[in-house]
């Protein structure tokens, strides 16, 4: 299928400064694009010009097969966009402006209120739909804005930091309403907090004073890596020996890193462990690379 | 999709207290002015009649209320034209509307038609006293109807020049403060005799022709003019914001 989003040279300057250098991507229908970057690196730049509320210097931004400059109606009815702090009118009730979005969207008369019931249980608003936005806490406020951006089946949604302000429990809500809206279109969502990306991203690209420096997917590799921890005093060359496991990294003097073979489960190498007379005490996924791949890339001068 | 647009606007206004308190203001200022009209008029009225002079109520009465009544919308206009599109600056609503599948024009002129709506309200209330005079004296009906052509015209031009100011900024009081001095120095324009083309740039000059009753192409271009150029550059101002729309 082809690309619901097709970014190509993406360049942006304000006055002297380069915030965009030349980023293309694409995003695949179905997908979850993670946008990683530190503060200040363009990703919100990136997105205000996907979504056209910014006019980049140069390049060339396709969604869904319409170009967003010359076709700029089209190609923004298939986008829902959360800005960094969500447009809301405070002065409305959330029925209201959800209405309002609804009918901004081009939602069809006759579904709006289907459209905003719909969506008001997907993003837990049943609650608070008759209330002034004005008094809404930011938690709700933050639903609020993304009930907006998904009120009318857009293809593309573009979420910048959708759980900022959330508290746990409704960042996981909040996640798994992003999966479960991933099955029939392709979301871009900025942070910078590796876990969440970690959590329900399929493909990760981190940005670093405007350029892209590294894309790839959140790999199985990554997912099947562990952490243990064993007894100080015993040998360990047997860790290399049980089956799965594909490679032996020693961290230091209790904890080892383990990398797995895909049909390999934590249970496995646990029992293996065990079955030795080993004494297990710790065992964890292994996260830390994509924190390395991120430090790495973007702390310190960039070679070119 | 514009009228989304311009509902929104006005449900706003009308859900604040400004709009009300504005046209409560509207409404007792020129009730007053109106009173002392008639009030003065009744004092001259009987060496009008000696002299059998030819002014009447609508001169004396009608036409100077009218005259008010450009000053006192002069100063209510900026502040319903100053949120208009400063406060979606200020607020990042702007965003929600430049990503919708809506153009820029739509936009404005969804803004555009909320403030005619609001305006037209105070025309009415300003229309209900020189037609209450049909109570108990004769008026002018066509010269009043071409006043009303006028003020309209006015306010419109004032809304105008209020939008493109609003999107210069975010600030709304910044919005309001340059469309006061925009406002002002275009009614003022003409005090210096010194040339033609001053008295033409005066909003003043234009808008006394309709109060003699006088409909004029030029005088009613002068205005559409104005309004033209100011929503142009608005868009202008816009686009520049989100690129080509």
């Amino acid at each position: 299928m082809a690309a619901l989003i097709n970014i190509h040279n993406l360049t942006h300057h304000y006055g002297d400064l380069c915030a965009l250098d030349s980023v293309s991507f694409d995003l695949q229908p179905g997908e979850i694009l993670g946008f990683l970057g530190p503060n200040g690196a363009g990703k919100s730049t990136t997105m205000q010009i996907i979504c056209g509320t910014l006019a980049p210097t140069s390049g060339q931004v396709i969604i869904n097969g319409s170009d967003l400059q010359t076709d700029p109606i089209s190609a923004k009815s298939q986008l829902g966009y959360l800005p960094e702090s969500p447009p809301l009118y405070s002065d409305m009730r959330v029925d209201e402006y959800l209405g309002f979005c609804a009918r901004l969207r081009k939602v069809a008369p006759s579904k709006v209120a289907q459209a905003v019931e719909t969506t008001k249980q997907r993003c837990g608003l049943t609650d608070v739909a008759s209330r002034l936005i004005a008094n809404l806490s930011k938690g709700y406020k933050q639903r609020v804005g993304i009930a907006q951006a998904i009120i009318h089946n857009p293809h593309v949604i573009i979420l910048d930091e959708p759980t900022s302000g959330l508290d746990p429990n409704q960042i996981q809500e909040i996640r798994n309403l992003i999966k479960q809206l991933a099955s029939d279109c392709g979301i871009l969502i900025s942070t910078h907090i590796l876990s969440e990306v970690r959590a329900i991203c399929d493909r990760v690209l981190i940005l670093h004073q405007g350029r892209m420096v590294y894309t790839g997917h959140i790999s199985a590799e990554d997912k099947n890596a562990l952490i243990i921890k064993l007894d100080a005093n015993r040998e360990s060359d047997y860790l290399a020996d049980i089956p799965g496991v594909a490679q032996v990294e020693r961290v230091d003097q209790q904890h080892f890193r383990l990398r797995l073979s895909a049909t390999t489960s934590a249970a496995d190498i646990a029992a293996a462990i065990i079955s030795q007379g080993e004494k297990l005490y710790e065992l964890r996924p292994d996260h830390s690379n994509l924190e390395q791949i991120f430090s790495q890339l973007t702390t310190g001068e960039m070679g070119t | 999709m514009i009228l989304t647009l311009s509902a929104r606007e006005l449900r706003s206004l009308f859900q604040s207290p400004l709009a009300w308190s504005l046209l409560g203001v509207i409404t007792l200022i020129h009730a007053w002015l109106f009173l002392v009209q008639i009030e003065s008029y009744l004092k001259i009225q009987a060496s009008l009649v000696a002299r059998s002079s030819e002014l009447g109520v609508t001169d004396l009465i009608i036409a100077p209320l009218f005259d008010s009544s450009a000053m006192v919308m002069l100063l209510i206009t900026p502040l319903l034209t100053m949120r208009l599109l400063s406060e979606e600056y200020r607020t990042g609503t702007i965003q929600l509307l430049l990503s919708s599948p809506i153009s820029p024009r739509q936009i404005i002129i969804g803004k555009y038609l909320a403030l005619l709506g609001i305006l037209s309200v105070s025309l009415l209330i300003t229309a209900m006293l020189p037609f209450s005079l049909l109570l108990g004296a004769e008026i002018d009906i066509s010269r009043v109807l071409a006043s009303l052509l006028g003020l309209f015209l006015l306010l419109a031009s004032y809304g105008a020049v209020g939008l493109l100011l609003s999107s210069l900024t975010e600030q709304p009081a910044v919005a309001a403060v340059s469309s006061y001095g925009v406002l002002l120095f275009l009614w003022i324009i003409n005090l210096s005799n010194q040339s033609s083309l001053f008295d033409w740039l005066s909003l003043a000059s234009h808008y006394r022709h309709f109060l003699s009753g006088l409909v004029s192409t030029g005088d009613i271009s002068y205005f559409l003019l104005i309004i033209a150029a100011c929503l142009m550059m608005t868009l202008q101002q816009l686009e520049q914001r989100c690129g080509k729309g």
